[in-house]
């Protein structure tokens, strides 16, 4: 309904804060934004048609490539659902490792957004700030996998070889909780940063439901739902799910450095299990004949930005029937619709922010 | 600016050159120095501020071009001189041409009336503090210009939020330099500076008896400036560039030389009006501390006047950096609260204060130059 009076703006595709290529559609009032209408699909690169043409070792390595910045969520995603499909047994040790480096991806991915959202904001110093933390998490990864964000690192019933640089792991989870308090003087008491934050993007507990949100949107509502609680990998580690009551902007960005924590907290105790437990045996699956029997699988896992999931229809073949991504970005983008509804623009960019939307992880 | 001309004259008169020659060119010469050196000036803070800010985001800043990347803003301003002046098809051509224009001349021309030491400044009339006011708002309105002549949306926005800002952000200003006035009992800059001067040296500056309307202005000036916090009008995460989205080359220049040169402007405002201008914190000038025997005493006087203004315009340039390194950005409404529900009233009781200070005092002694 564009009348005279309202003006019609193309946020997107092309623009700096919208973290990728998405398109927003707004009507404007002045700068008061009368509707939102989210247009996606400008990365889509037809991961899920691409995988009914390959064969489950050849579709392993474009995997990561789903959500760039924590690629190895859905590489595990996907080889747990080939072994358990096969029944393959992951040893302990396997098991410790795949959590210390999906924890630690999920902390470079928090750490992107921390900087991210400032930026969206208008501070620049918080960007660089955690991009430098990023930095040596990344680096870690380039020397164990040869990657820097699409590691491939995860193979069906085991990983590519024994975890090593252990020493830099410690260093990491030594200097980041300082690192995390220096973020929280800069930013968390901030006046500027409360102003635009407290109070602003409220996602009621019963919409967010609705709308499918998960993860750490989800847990800043208030609902207490985090997968890891009832992961198999998780199973013997000791930590508790961030779930904070605010549920505006302000407590999203908090919920996320909680989360840094528990992370944190998690990979030290994965390093102590690898410490009592040296010996490195896999239960590698050849990839030439990997089989799933027939009939459908379903796997999910606690990715940085929701619940991420697969779905895999099988008729016995060498390749998929059909394979479906659930992704946690989707959804959040669906909630642009309501909640950036009589905001201002500039309250508009801080609250599409605070969603965490990750462009290629929604289109897929 | 007697002992300059004469000093001028006899230079010239020393190669023959006639009266006439040096009557004319003592009138154009000094302008033709400060185009210069305004040039010089944006090159240097462009640099300046890229490499604070990238020392205080743990970066190295520019490097490459030349040594420690002296020469990287050259060969910025040379590639933005080389490159293509796109005029976007459905744009108002002829407004759109002259916005560039228009948004620089007065930023030019207010160089003109600052007094950088106590002979050197071009134009010296009786009421410049409100030339000066009326010059320095005077680019917004090219501002809007262009963000409404480029017909983009994101530029009419930027041109609307720069207006509706600079709009609100004035009026404090104009209540704070009224203060200072009334603590000057002078309009004219060399006043306001030469009132400000005592024994003690930087005990007589005005931030001391206004500390509460230097700390307004301050704040205003960035808000002028579009500086962070305040940088809505040009919110890269929001606007894309705002109001010069769409322009290129030579003209996206020209608004990139007039933000500095204003920065630059309004820092120097600030320490004449504030900061004790050209005077010297120590009360006495240094080169006529040390250098009293020699006969060029007074000229090595005016090069440290100037010196102390540019230093104390640097400091405060230094902290505008230091913000924009550590700030987010403010809401927009939140912006127009912030100067009329906060800082108008604040200014407002400045000026009492100011007002019962003066009478209280039995009015400080002016002295005119």
């Amino acid at each position: 309904m564009t009348t005279a009076t309202t003006l019609k703006l193309n946020l997107g595709p092309q623009h700096p804060s919208t973290h990728g290529v998405l398109r927003l559609i707004l009507e404007l009032d002045g700068e008061k934004i009368l509707s939102c209408e989210p247009d996606i699909g400008y990365l889509h690169r037809g991961m899920e048609k691409m995988a009914e043409g390959l064969t489950y070792i050849q579709y392993l390595p474009t995997v990561d490539r789903i959500d760039y910045l924590a690629g190895c969520f859905y590489s595990e995603l996907l080889c747990r659902s080939v072994e358990k499909a096969m029944n393959v047994e992951l040893s302990e040790r396997v098991k410790t490792i795949r959590v210390i480096l999906l924890e630690l991806n999920r902390i470079a991915s928090h750490l992107l957004w921390i900087g991210a959202f400032l930026m969206d904001l208008g501070a620049i110093s918080p960007f660089f700030y955690a991009m430098r933390e990023r930095e040596m998490i990344l680096r870690y990864f380039e020397k164990l996998t040869g990657q820097r964000m699409m590691y491939n690192y995860f193979v069906f019933g085991g990983v590519r070889s024994d975890i090593d640089y252990l020493e830099e792991i410690e260093e990491i989870i030594k200097i980041l909780p300082s690192k995390i308090k220096d973020y929280e003087k800069i930013i968390t008491d901030n006046p500027i940063f409360l102003r635009r934050t407290k109070g602003k993007g409220v996602l009621e507990q019963e919409v967010a439901f609705n709308n499918s949100i998960t993860g750490v949107n989800l847990r800043a509502s208030g609902i207490n739902y985090d997968l890891r609680c009832s992961d198999y990998l998780y199973r013997d580690f000791d930590f508790s799910p961030v779930v904070l009551e605010g549920k505006d902007s302000w407590t999203r960005y908090k919920a996320r450095i909680l989360e840094l924590k528990e992370s944190l907290k998690i990979i030290g105790q994965g390093l102590e299990k690898l410490k009592s437990n040296e010996k490195f045996e896999q239960n590698l699956i050849n990839p030439l004949t990997v089989k799933l029997p027939e009939g459908e699988y379903y796997n999910e896992i606690e990715a940085p930005r929701g619940l991420a999931s697969i779905y895999i229809k099988s008729t016995g073949g060498d390749k998929p029937y059909r394979l479906k991504w659930r992704t946690g970005s989707y959804y959040s983008v669906n909630m642009l619709r309501h909640l950036l509804v009589g905001e201002y623009l500039n309250d508009a960019i801080a609250i599409a922010g605070s969603l965490d939307i990750i462009l290629p992880e929604v289109d897929k | 600016m007697n002992y300059l001309y004469h000093l001028y004259m006899e230079f010239l008169a020393n190669y023959n050159i006639p009266k006439l020659f040096g009557d004319i060119t003592f009138y154009i010469l000094p302008f033709c120095i400060l185009a210069l050196a305004l040039l010089v000036v944006v090159l240097a803070l462009v640099l300046i501020e890229r490499k604070l800010l990238g020392w205080l985001t743990q970066r190295k800043g520019p490097n490459r071009v030349g040594l420690w990347g002296v020469l990287q803003t050259l060969a910025d301003a040379f590639k933005l001189l080389i490159k293509e002046n796109v005029t976007p098809d459905k744009a108002d051509k002829f407004l759109f041409n002259l916005a560039p224009i228009l948004v620089f001349i007065p930023a030019m021309t207010v160089l003109g009336i600052i007094p950088y030491s106590s002979e050197f400044s071009f134009v010296n009339t009786s009421t410049n503090v409100i030339l000066y006011l009326i010059l320095v708002a005077f680019p917004i309105l090219s501002i809007f210009l262009g963000g409404w002549a480029s017909n983009n949306k994101y530029s009419l926005l930027g041109g609307m939020r720069a207006v509706a800002q600079v709009l609100s952000y004035e009026i404090p200003i104009t209540f704070v330099v009224l203060s200072v006035v009334t603590l000057a009992s002078s309009m004219n800059m060399t006043g306001i500076t030469l009132a400000q001067y005592s024994k003690t040296g930087l005990f007589g500056w005005f931030c001391f008896p206004c500390i509460l309307g230097f700390i307004i202005m301050f704040i205003c000036i960035l808000a002028e400036l579009n500086r962070c916090p305040f940088d809505l009008p040009e919110a890269e995460s929001e606007l894309i560039c705002g109001y010069n989205t769409e322009y290129s080359g030579m003209r996206f220049a020209l608004f990139y030389l007039t933000e500095y040169a204003l920065l630059f402007v309004n820092a120097i405002f600030l320490s004449i009006m504030f900061l004790g201008g050209y005077l010297s914190p120590f009360g006495v000038y240094l080169s006529n501390l040390f250098c009293a025997n020699m006969h060029t005493a007074q000229i090595l006087v005016y090069f440290e006047q100037a010196f102390w203004l540019i230093l104390k315009a640097s400091l405060i340039i230094f902290v505008i950096i230091w913000i924009r390194a550590t700030l987010p950005r403010l809401a927009s409404f939140d912006l127009l609260k912030f100067s009329w529900a906060i800082l108008l009233p604040l200014s407002i009781l400045n000026l009492f204060a100011v007002v019962i200070y003066k009478f209280i005092s039995g009015g400080a002694v002016c002295v005119l130059s």
